[in-house]
């Protein structure tokens, strides 16, 4: 019965490690950046619901802006600070990125305080306890399979099934001919950041229900974590971001049930190592898929 | 005129690709563009597209000057690219590949599916595979099955015959006046002079990114000096 809590344990933390690789690896995929201030998007994301239902709004309201809150902010850095390097040299698109990063984490403490600050995950999922049986499970773990198994679904159906998907697809694979279908690539990448976004919003959310507490710095280390699902998953590929993000969460619960838990953020780093020395492509990469 | 391109000058970085190019291509017409590697006729396709921006000059297409549109108005108005190399996206399935070609159409495109696999029937046969996994042969097929999708008016090949058999080249190349008795305008661009200059109506030479010589097809053919250098005479 430990075994399974386990299990249900990793699969909780792993699916809220996929929501955020898939952000990371959908970026890639599209403009080949790795945008190192994903994470920190989620950060402003858990002070936007600390900040509303401090304020009184109802706590599904609070959830909705804070998904909102994260499209908007990821949308405008890839217009004001992506874009006009579109056709510079990659390592300037990856200084800004972490540029941005550390921007975002110093507007923070500017704005918050760099205190620590307990986060309202109560109100957005009361904690209950449900029992199966011998397992008892809480509400917030089953809220985050469930929530995040849909958003990844509904991702799947989208880019596999619409227009705007397929058009994702095109970009991602070769974009000036995407261009030349007509395809308005500057949209497609505005939408990709969109999505990548959202899914980090709901990952805020569900994260800062796991971990209740909220500082200018907590979007970093699960920013790294889901970075590294994506590399391990292959980087780009979307159903490697899952994989990813999985047997990440699944690492972290494994070490912990060990006795470890002091080791688990060391392991999610030698697994990153690993992982560049013998198979830089990942689980699913598509070989070595640079392009010129 | 179908496509006004007036003293293009083109560069990439500081290296001149293209320098003054002026040629025209009339409605109805095909027109070829032949030149050996490095010439820069490329570059003047992918310029006529919007993917390369010009440094100076002008293109007028169907009387509305384009020279700073995006590419996507571009197709709007009726132009497509078959691209040098096909460049078909080769994770999406074939059919996907022609839906792409339809991006920015609204209406039913299912006839025009049919018309394609009209051309190509070995597109029908292959259209839930994945286009990565098609034949050279094939890709280039879809390449210009792509491009027919948006209806275009005139449509850009850059070397349709490039890394094909002698057999499938002239497949490729009857298609191509078909399209064209079926009233697309066509620019084709070609290293293979002998087979270009046959097929069409009017022909011009690049060379290191001028134009240097322009006819009709069959004069380009008997000149000495396309003879010399283009046609292995
Ligand atoms: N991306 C690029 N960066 C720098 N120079 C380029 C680039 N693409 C083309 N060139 C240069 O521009 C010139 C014209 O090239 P272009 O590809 O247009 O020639 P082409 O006539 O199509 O040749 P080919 O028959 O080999 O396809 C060449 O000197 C080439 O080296
Ligand atoms: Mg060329």
């Amino acid at each position: 019965m430990l075994f399974l809590s386990q299990c249900i344990n990793g699969l909780q933390l792993g699916s809220i490690y996929a929501l955020v690789a898939l952000g990371y690896s959908m970026v890639y995929g599209i403009i080949r950046l790795l945008n190192f201030a994903h994470g920190d998007v989620i950060m402003i994301g858990a002070y936007i619901a600390l900040l509303t239902i401090g304020a009184g709004v109802n706590p599904a309201l609070a959830v909705v802006l804070t998904i909102l809150g994260c499209v908007f902010i990821s949308v405008l850095i890839e217009r004001v600070a992506y874009r006009p390097l579109r056709s510079a040299p990659r390592i300037s698109l990856l200084i800004t990125a972490i540029g941005i990063s550390l921007l975002l984490q110093n507007l923070a403490q500017l704005l918050f305080s760099a205190n620590t600050r307990p986060y309202p995950g109560a109100a957005i999922i009361p904690t209950k306890a449900l029992r199966l049986g011998a397992l008892s499970l809480s509400l917030s773990t089953i809220v985050t399979i469930l929530v995040s198994v849909g958003a990844m679904t509904a991702l799947h159906l989208l880019i596999q099934k619409t227009r705007i998907g397929k058009a994702m697809r095109a970009v991602s694979e070769d974009t000036g001919a995407a261009q030349l279908m007509g395809i308005d690539i500057n949209k497609v990448i505005s939408v990709t950041f969109a999505i990548g976004a959202a899914l980090a919003g709901m990952g805020s959310v569900l994260f800062c229900c796991r971990y209740p507490i909220v500082n200018p710095n907590i979007g970093s280390m699960l920013g790294l974590k889901a970075f590294v699902a994506a590399v391990l998953g292959g980087i780009g590929s979307i159903p490697g971001a899952v994989v990813g993000g999985f047997a990440i969460g699944f690492a972290e619960v494994l070490v912990t049930a060990l006795g470890f838990s002091a080791w688990t953020d060391a392991v999610v780093f030698v697994i990153l190592i690993v992982v560049l020395l013998f198979k830089p492509a990942g689980l699913l990469g598509r070989g070595v898929a640079e392009k010129v | 005129m179908m496509l006004e391109v007036t003293n293009l000058n083109v560069f990439y970085d500081n290296i001149r690709a293209l320098t003054d190019v002026s040629f025209s291509v009339e409605e109805g017409e095909i027109m070829t563009l032949i030149g050996a590697n490095g010439a820069g006729k490329t570059t003047t396709l992918i310029t006529l597209s919007g993917l390369k921006k010009a440094q100076s000059g002008t293109i007028s297409f169907l009387g509305k000057d384009i020279t700073k549109t995006t590419p996507q108005s571009r197709v709007a108005m009726g132009m497509s690219q078959s691209p040098e190399g096909r460049r078909v996206f080769p994770g999406l399935t074939v059919l996907e590949n022609l839906e792409m070609g339809a991006y920015l159409r609204k209406d039913d495109i299912s006839a025009d599916m049919e018309k394609v696999f009209a051309y190509f029937p070995r597109l029908k046969e292959r259209r839930k595979q994945s286009a990565g996994t098609l034949s050279g042969g094939e890709q280039q097929m879809l390449a210009m099955g792509r491009a027919l999708m948006s209806r275009p008016k005139l449509m850009l090949l850059d070397e349709p015959s490039m890394g094909l058999s002698p057999l499938l080249v002239s497949e490729i190349f009857a298609i191509i006046r078909q399209l064209n008795e079926a009233g697309t305008t066509i620019l084709l661009v070609e290293q293979n002079a002998a087979v270009a200059l046959k097929l069409a109506h009017r022909a011009a030479v690049m060379e290191t990114g001028r134009i240097v010589l322009s006819g009709t097809g069959e004069e380009l053919s008997r000149s000495p000096a396309v003879q010399k250098a283009y046609l292995g005479g």
